[in-house]
């Protein structure tokens, strides 16, 4: 088995090359597949399963109870809503506080039953109220307010960093794309939407744009004198870019997914639902598609929008008149690309 | 390390960064010395618990409140509790009435005041002023020489408002000892007789005020800033700037013409008659009375005088979130115990230092000897993070949530990558045959910008999330620029200098084969390939430069590619048997 480091050696010089940009037909219809399922999925199941702190829902307040344990009243709602995340506070002192989602009335009963036993209280010492959301349809608001501002500047950003408002549109769209598969594989988990979730697709989406942004400073590297090189066309040298930084992908996708993963399996797999699966869910499937957009859907997308270009299709035309001079003058048993 | 002196390249920035790590530990000793911080970080609501308030909210006029109103209400004790750090509060309603407030420990009585703080906010004129003491008995007025209302007042200023009841009220009231039972709310069509309580060096001064002139609700926004001087320069004056919307505008311009004329008619500067001021009043007690230096048509008042920073910010913050006709009356406060148990963080953690681990392994796997740089520059990462997090946590009350636990280990990932980068660069030279020392420089070089470009991309949502968003959404935001920070220091000021200096050791420099440099193992071509050819590291093997004889450069192009091919099949046999092929700059 050849070594990683050749395994990167033979990227580098294009010995070993993979053909991202030139099969891009096959990644795009793959990824439109994908996001038309992520749009489907969600629809198809009625819609995201909204955590409490969106919706509001109910909040019992057990009085004078005999021990402050919190995994007893959990138990409480589990018996009666099975899969339901309840969140037990102790507030001074002897009073437990249970919010539970939305419940319909017989559901409220049952679990206002199962905790007088469970607290060893009297039946007034129980009270249900609704509360109202945390998560508020403000924090909404100014969220997705920032988020827009955020993908405008970032946007202008790259275009001024690159030099190139083409390199802007395909990282927003490897982004996008990513955005909408994450939220699609979250809905498919059926896992609660709570503000963890959201945090991890925030954290997604801004990793996203700067995975991208490292692959696509190499391609601009590489393409920085292509009018002065007839070795390869621009779509060659894209795709050469993203070969030789694929080393550098898969090692951080790897240094950022360990810790993710070790989150999500050992923490959340001992403990079961809360912020920490919901969080590292997220995140894991997120910085696993956002890797792969950058390779598979923002680079070709770049490569195919460029590719139209009058100086580029000279170019392009150049390589090729270089190439029919270059098999004319030696044995065909030299490749003269990769 | 071989030799040391400060001539090295890279030691300098070394012991830069030694100071930086100092100088935080020094300022975390001296504020935990000082009893106000602590070593370890704050905890957030959902690992610490806190206190639990339980808010009722009064409208004016006793009505009950709607839903919008409610949730206007939720909005505004948000930005009063954001306004005072990123503590990451829980605001909701309970029973479509209340407004429940979860704050994280112990909320300061400054907290406490600015949730609670009514936000019945107006301007009245001011009638009549005095020392902030009781007049004493013996010392009133006597009963002939109180003020009697001749006429019935014309305007808020006139001074027909003040009678006899209202001048003994004057009189008896103690704007020094004041009193702490709860008064009723003043009716706004009537004057008021009130303090303003003494802060820092100002005594209490006590009022008689006109009727309500323009209301709080009137304010659009309100900021503070240095004052600009007539020439546009900044002086060291801080005012607080108020902007009203087009009723307060109007009426405001009406109130500044009439009391205007007070000031120029009592002699400008020197003057001293009450009535050109207006007194800005917050829950009956005036915040401010400052006065009518102008005729404001604009709507856009500039208050000055005497202000610090912190004045002018307080005041700016009770102008902006004081535009509220709701009052809100704390119906209990309770603590709270930590909604995720101590459990959730312990696994957590442990999970983060499986994680860790990991990377570790997969560091030394990938990066040999270099792993111990990736690794070493973590853990400089995490000592800057850890006492950012401390001092912030001190300074702008920043608490750790659980998630925001989850996003510094993540952002592990995102540090690491940076040296990945670094390092793949220095790789790549080093595969086009450069010496390490010149490798490391020019890989730097080109490192450099990607990281610069890429951090740009998280610093830009940092920032865009910390200054829009809200709640939950701001914590977030706060510790993602908090991580990129760090990671553009340790790069910079640990990763680069240090392999600055590893790559003048033997160990690396000679590219031992568990290095992560051996360039051999890399495929190096070597700079000098006999027969009297050298090339030169800024031509890229087989890149052929585009000539009028496309025939012929393609022809050199070929023999050139058939040479390095040569060159570099020979290399992968002798590998393991000839020794190190970079001898640049030995």
């Amino acid at each position: 088995m050849p070594s990683f480091a050749t395994f990167g050696n033979e990227l580098y010089t294009g010995k070993r090359s993979y053909n991202f940009v030139g099969a891009k037909k096959i990644w795009f219809i793959i990824a439109a597949v994908a996001v038309a399922l992520s749009i489907l999925i969600p629809v198809a199941k009625g819609g995201f399963n909204l955590g409490i702190e969106f919706r509001g829902g109910s909040e019992f307040t057990v009085s004078n109870v005999k021990t402050t344990d919190a995994t007893v009243g959990e138990e409480a709602v589990t018996d009666v809503v099975a899969g339901s995340v309840p969140r037990v506070a102790n507030v001074a002192g002897t009073t437990m506080r249970i919010q539970t989602d939305k419940l319909t009335d017989d559901e409220t009963l049952r679990i206002k039953e199962g905790l007088t036993t469970a607290y060893g209280v009297t039946d007034n010492e129980v009270t249900s109220t609704f509360v109202g959301p945390t998560w508020g349809a403000d924090v909404t608001k100014q969220a997705l307010i920032g988020l827009v501002i955020f993908v405008l500047l970032a946007a202008v950003l790259m275009a001024l960093y690159f030099r190139t408002w083409k390199m802007s549109l395909s990282a927003i769209a490897g982004m996008v794309v990513t955005m909408f598969v994450t939220a699609g594989v979250y809905a498919l988990s059926d896992f609660e939407v709570t503000p963890s979730a959201i945090i991890g697709f925030l954290t997604v989406l801004s990793y996203s744009l700067y995975d991208t942004v490292v692959v696509f400073d190499k391609i601009r590297e590489n393409t920085a004198e292509i009018d002065a090189s007839t070795r390869r066309t621009f779509a060659e040298e894209v795709n050469l870019a993203v070969n030789q930084t694929l080393v550098r992908s898969i090692n951080t996708m790897m240094v950022a997914i360990l810790p993710v993963g070790a989150i999500l399996f050992i923490g959340a797999g001992l403990l079961g639902a809360g912020t920490l699966r919901d969080l590292s869910l997220a995140l894991f499937v997120g910085i696993l598609i956002g890797t792969a957009a950058t390779i598979f859907v923002a680079a070709p997308m770049y490569a195919w929008l460029r590719q139209n270009e009058p100086d580029l299709v000279k170019q392009a035309k150049r390589v090729e008149q270089r190439r029919a001079a270059a098999e004319r003058t030696t044995a065909p048993a030299e490749p003269a690309q990769a | 390390m071989a030799r040391t002196g400060l001539k090295k390249p890279g030691l300098r920035v070394l012991v830069w960064l030694g100071v930086i790590i100092v100088a935080l530990t020094a300022v975390l000793a001296g504020g935990t010395m000082a009893g106000k911080a602590s070593w370890a970080p704050k905890l957030a609501l959902d690992l610490e618990g806190g206190t639990q308030m339980i808010l009722a909210p009064k409208v004016e006029g006793g009505s009950d409140i709607n839903e919008e109103q409610l949730n206007q209400a939720v909005a505004i004790i948000r930005q009063r509790v954001d306004g005072s750090g990123v503590a990451e509060a829980e605001i909701s309603t309970q029973s479509g009435r209340n407004v429940v407030v979860s704050l994280p420990g112990t909320p300061s009585t400054q907290t406490r005041d600015l949730i609670q703080a009514s936000a019945d906010m107006n301007f009245r004129p001011v009638l009549l002023n005095g020392a902030g003491a009781a007049v004493p008995e013996e010392a009133r007025a006597p009963e002939d020489q109180l003020p009697k209302p001749t006429a019935e007042p014309a305007n808020s200023s006139d001074t027909n408002w003040i009678t006899p009841e209202i001048y003994r009220q004057f009189e008896a009231l103690d704007c020094d000892n004041p009193s702490q039972d709860k008064q009723e709310r003043s009716d706004p069509a009537k004057p008021l007789v009130t303090c303003e309580p003494a802060s820092g060096t100002n005594p209490a001064i006590k009022y008689i005020l006109g009727p309500v002139e323009v209301k709080g609700s009137n304010i659009v926004t309100s900021s503070f800033q240095l004052q600009q001087g007539a020439q546009g320069a900044v002086t060291n004056e801080w005012a607080v700037n108020i902007q009203f919307d087009d009723e307060g505008t109007a009426k405001f311009k009406e109130v500044t013409e009439r009391l205007n004329q007070f000031y120029v008619a009592a002699g400008g500067e020197s003057g001293t008659d009450p009535k050109a001021q207006f007194a800005i009043v917050l829950d009956d007690q005036v915040i401010s009375a400052p006065r009518s230096l102008a005729v404001i048509t604009d709507g856009r008042p500039q208050i000055t005088g005497g202000f610090t920073e912190q004045t002018a910010k307080a005041l700016s913050d009770q102008l902006r979130f004081g535009a509220l006709p709701i009052s809100f009356e704390i119906q209990s406060e309770q603590q709270i115990s930590a909604t995720l148990g101590g459990e959730q963080l312990r696994m957590g953690l442990l999970a983060g230092m499986i994680g860790l681990l990991l990377v570790v392994v997969y560091s030394l796997f990938q990066y040999r000897a270099l792993g111990f740089v990736t690794i070493a520059s973590l853990v400089v990462a995490g000592i800057l993070t850890y006492l950012a997090i401390a001092i912030l946590g001190w300074t702008e009350n920043y608490r750790l949530s659980l998630a925001g636990v989850a996003g510094i280990i993540v952002a592990i990932g995102q540090t690491a990558d940076s040296f990945i980068v670094y390092f793949e660069r220095i790789r790549d030279e080093l595969r086009e045959g450069r010496g390490l020392v010149s490798a490391v420089e020019n890989g730097w070089k080109r490192a450099k910008r990607t990281v610069l470009a890429s951090k740009a991309v998280n610093l830009l949502a940092a920032l865009v999330l910390y200054f829009v968003a809200v709640g939950n959404v701001r914590g977030f935001a706060f510790t993602l620029g908090l991580t990129a920070i760090a990671d553009l220091i340790v790069v910079f000021m640990f990763t680069h200098p240090t392999l600055q200096l590893l790559a003048r050791t033997r160990f690396f420099g000679e590219g031992h084969r568990f290095s992560g440099l051996d360039p051999k193992r890399l495929g190096a071509v070597p700079l000098y390939r006999g027969a009297g050819r050298l090339r030169t590291p800024e031509d890229r093997p087989a890149v052929a430069v585009r000539a009028k004889n496309a025939g012929a450069a393609a022809e050199a192009e070929r023999r050139m590619t058939i040479a390095e091919r040569r060159q570099a099949q020979k290399q992968e046999q002798l590998a393991g048997s000839s020794k190190s092929a970079a001898k640049e700059n030995k």
